[in-house]
């Protein structure tokens, strides 16, 4: 149990900071994806079946191969071009270190005295979409009529505007 | 230490990297990249309280999350068809040199 929660902590852990430090942007895309698989491994060790299903679905199959396209699209691929950190890089590493010194702080003393129930619970996939079905349908219905909207939408924006008109 | 520990130590580790990418790269897609590391990290909190938590036959963390990456998943859509019109044009994604609204 803590020998795989290390594995793949590392491995979201690698992954996640190689996508946010390489020059290349599309090395930065591939290890993106490595690093959100560590985290799909991690919500299935958590018992979160079709939570991991769906990362993997939606963030491995469908963000990482469209920002992969985007960069492609937009010339960034070339390190050559302007694709090294801004100016203010230590300031904004900075912030970062602070924010992360701050919440571990938080979360070493906020979680130390609380109970911690072990029982390993039913989530499966099964119950998950009797969930979906019955107490959360509504929900379920906003989400489909907001992804049909913003893919529309999506559509329309990167539309070329000059052949669109024609 | 416990488990949940471990599980919001990794999560807060996840948000301040999304955070530094988003604050010091300076390509636009890199910047999308990075909040989305920034909600995955909520995700992962999500499912952590709800594996440890003390009813967990009410799925509500599962759920919460569900529609959290739902609602990524759009945004990640729109921000790259937003991405990819203006790189159309001003011929670049350079946030240091996209500085005019009206151009």
């Amino acid at each position: 149990m803590i020998i795989s929660f290390l594995l793949l902590a590392s491995l979201t852990i690698i992954g996640t900071a190689a996508a946010m430090s390489l020059k290349n942007l599309v090395h930065c895309v591939l290890a993106l994806t490595l690093g959100l698989v560590g985290l799909a491994g991690l919500y299935l060790q958590l018992g979160a079946q079709f939570v991991g299903f769906t990362q993997i679905l939606v963030y491995v199959g469908a963000v990482a191969i469209l920002a992969a396209f985007a960069i492609m699209m937009t010339r960034s691929a070339d390190p050559t071009l302007s694709n090294a950190t801004a100016t203010f890089r230590t300031s904004g590493a900075v912030v970062a270190v602070v924010v992360f010194a701050v919440l571990a702080w938080a979360i070493y003393y906020g979680t130390a005295h609380q109970p911690i129930f072990t029982a390993q619970p039913e989530g499966s996939v099964g119950q998950v979409g009797l969930a979906l079905m019955h107490h959360f349908v509504l929900p379920l219905e906003v989400i489909g009529l907001l992804l049909t909207a913003a893919l529309i939408g999506a559509g329309i924006l990167a539309m070329d505007e000059h052949r669109g008109n024609q | 230490m416990s488990p949940l520990t471990g599980y919001l130590l990794l999560s807060a580790f996840l948000f301040s990297i999304g955070l530094a990418g988003a604050l010091t790269r300076r390509n636009a897609i890199l910047v999308l990249i990075g909040i989305e590391l920034m909600l995955n990290a909520a995700n992962l909190n999500f499912i952590a309280f709800w594996r440890y938590g003390p009813h967990p036959e009410a799925l509500t963390g599962v759920m919460f999350a569900i529609f959290s990456i739902g609602v990524a998943a759009a945004e990640a859509a729109v921000g790259l068809s937003i991405i990819l019109a203006v790189y159309r044009h001003s011929r670049t994604t350079d946030l240091d040199k996209l500085n005019s609204m009206k151009g």
